[in-house]
């Protein structure tokens, strides 16, 4: 109903997306929704178009169509329960939205977490990496008209999502790691399957080049579209590939590196173009500095425990705590504010594809309103982690 | 700039601010009448927090100062309380980090928009109006971000009950 009473007080007239095109002029703009179901908003993003002929004037995302309050939910749920809720937010990057609150909860109990863990947490957190982004790189190519990269990709996938589903019970909110450490152990079989992955996506990622980045139809619908400049970027609090694809040095695991990655050594990847191209790059090259981590660290998982010792109810003592990591998305932040009991008072997350999501209407105005696909591709939202 | 050096840059800017170094990161409390021009000062001085990259509110009506006035179904009627606005800024030139806090009044929050400064708080300012009702002044578009526009409330006040959708468990 709501929605309506917005579309009056726009003072356009609004059309569906296969609506009559016929009675839209008001003084030659045009105004159109995309989403909040279409396949190119991948999940509830629901946007309001001004359009000038074929150019874009003005987008208005809106947003709530998945809000469920999650940080109020979190405020009445234990230190060990609000993790689990938060494999809801983005939902491709589970294992590393648990890690940050795992992070924030241990930096507030001052907990060092055993070797083993921290190796256990970085392997978890680079192939959901290489995971999401490969999930990524099917949809986005997909988004441009290539059907085959999306066949590909999730095969790939399919490999890392059953090297999870064999160690942590589940495909894609895996709830594995916990204040302390992780929940149990790994699968007798995680190394050799892991490797046999590699030695796989090694050969997989020369393909992925040759079908879809070398491919001149690709580049020519993204090089020089949707461009974000440097100062934009920090502006709009943009992290991740976003950011680095405009030049903006805010890798998180490089800047404050956290469990073992100032160890593994593996390159930053930024690129200068700060269009769809560059960001495009940005996350096929982080794929295989992913596996270059993951390399470095298969064969040298310490011995010894895999959580460390702690008490059955977790307590926070008085105080701010912030934590953060860096998600297939960028930059998310755990703000827990901690009044001394067995729930936080207040908790914030910070999530990448937000301020993400903020520089959309920036960087689209003035283009075709057919390289929106080719902008919203690369900016690679996850619409439950914007609206939370 | 370490924690040291910060609190003294910004005692010579902005004299009447209170520190607290317990955190992480120096915190910085700061009026909301000062608000503005201070914020211009962070973003312009050669502090150069460029890097806005959290952005929310606090309410305190549930702590031991804001129990007093006891929660019940009604919101206590000119019981004042206290919300408070929390930036995280950083510098990407610099990487130092500070966190600036400003204290509005839960029954009439109001503070100055920092969106001309830093685009990121368009957005940002939206969600913190929606969930907790702080009104930014001179906010280019100061609408509801992700609950209907006919929604009433501010669920993330501390006082919010909604007998219908359980929040609490």
């Amino acid at each position: 109903m709501y929605r309506e009473t917005q579309i009056i007080n726009s003072g356009h007239t609004i059309l569906s997306a296969g609506g009559d095109l016929g009675g839209a002029a008001d003084g030659g703009e045009l105004v159109i929704n995309v989403g909040p179901q279409h396949p190119a908003t991948h999940g509830v993003l629901h946007l309001v178009i001004t359009l000038q002929g074929e150019t874009i004037q003005k987008i208005e995302p809106h947003l709530g169509y998945i809000h469920r309050s999650i940080e109020k939910m979190c405020e009445s749920l234990s230190y060990r329960q609000f993790i689990y809720v938060t494999s809801r937010m983005d939902y491709l990057s589970a294992h590393i939205n648990n890690h940050a609150c795992a992070l924030c909860v241990e930096k507030g109990l001052q907990l060092e977490i055993p070797p083993r863990a921290r190796v256990i947490r970085v392997l978890m957190d680079e192939l959901t990496r290489i995971a999401s982004h490969e999930l990524w790189w099917g949809a986005m190519a997909m988004d441009l008209g290539a059907f085959t990269p999306f066949f590909y990709a999730f095969r790939e996938r399919e490999t890392i999502n059953d090297i999870m589903e064999e160690t942590c019970g589940a495909r894609l909110t895996m709830n594995y790691m916990v204040p302390g450490g992780v929940m149990y152990d790994i699968h007798p079989n995680f190394q050799k399957r892991v490797k046999d992955f590699i030695q796989l996506f090694n050969n997989k990622i020369d393909e992925y080049d040759d079908l879809v980045t070398g491919n001149i139809i690709f580049q020519n619908r993204t090089k020089g579209v949707g461009v974000l400049t440097k100062e934009d970027a920090i502006s709009f609090g943009c992290t991740g590939p976003v950011g680095r694809g405009s030049g903006v040095p805010c890798d998180i695991r490089k800047l404050y590196p956290y469990e073992v990655y100032d160890k593994v050594s593996f390159d930053e990847i930024i690129e200068t173009g700060g269009d769809s191209y560059a960001r495009y790059l940005v996350r096929i090259k982080e794929m295989r500095q992913s596996i270059r981590i993951v390399e470095q660290l298969i064969d040298n998982i310490p011995d010894g425990e895999f959580q460390a010792k702690t008490k059955a109810v977790l307590k926070l003592p008085k105080g701010e705590f912030y934590s953060r990591v860096e998600t297939a998305r960028g930059e998310l932040g755990v703000y827990i504010v901690s009044e001394g009991g067995t729930t936080p008072y207040r908790i914030k997350f910070r999530s990448p594809g937000f301020s993400n999501l903020s520089a959309l209407d920036h960087i689209s105005r003035g283009s075709k309103i057919g390289d929106l696909m080719a902008i919203m591709g690369t900016l690679d939202l996850v619409i439950p982690d914007i609206d939370r | 700039m370490t924690k040291e050096e910060l609190k003294e840059h910004i005692t010579n800017f902005q004299p009447n601010a209170v520190f607290d170094e317990t955190g992480e990161w120096l915190n910085v409390q700061v009026e909301a009448t000062e608000w503005k021009p201070f914020a211009q000062w962070l973003r312009n001085d050669l502090l150069n927090m460029d890097y806005l990259f959290c952005l929310t509110c606090i309410d305190w009506a549930q702590t031991a100062a804001g129990k007093t006035q006891a929660p019940s179904n009604s919101p206590p009627a000119g019981g004042g309380g206290v919300l408070t606005m929390v930036y995280h800024f950083s510098s990407t030139v610099f990487r130092h980090t500070i966190v600036v806090k400003v204290k509005l009044d839960r029954n009439n929050p109001e503070i100055e928009t920092v969106s001309d400064l830093w685009r990121t708080a368009e957005f940002h300012e939206r969600e913190v109006f929606d969930l907790f009702g702080v009104r930014f002044l001179h906010h280019p578009d100061l609408r509801r971000l992700v609950l209907a526009d006919d929604f009433e409330g501010h669920p993330l006040r501390k006082d919010f009950d909604d007998p219908v959708n359980m929040i609490k468990l």
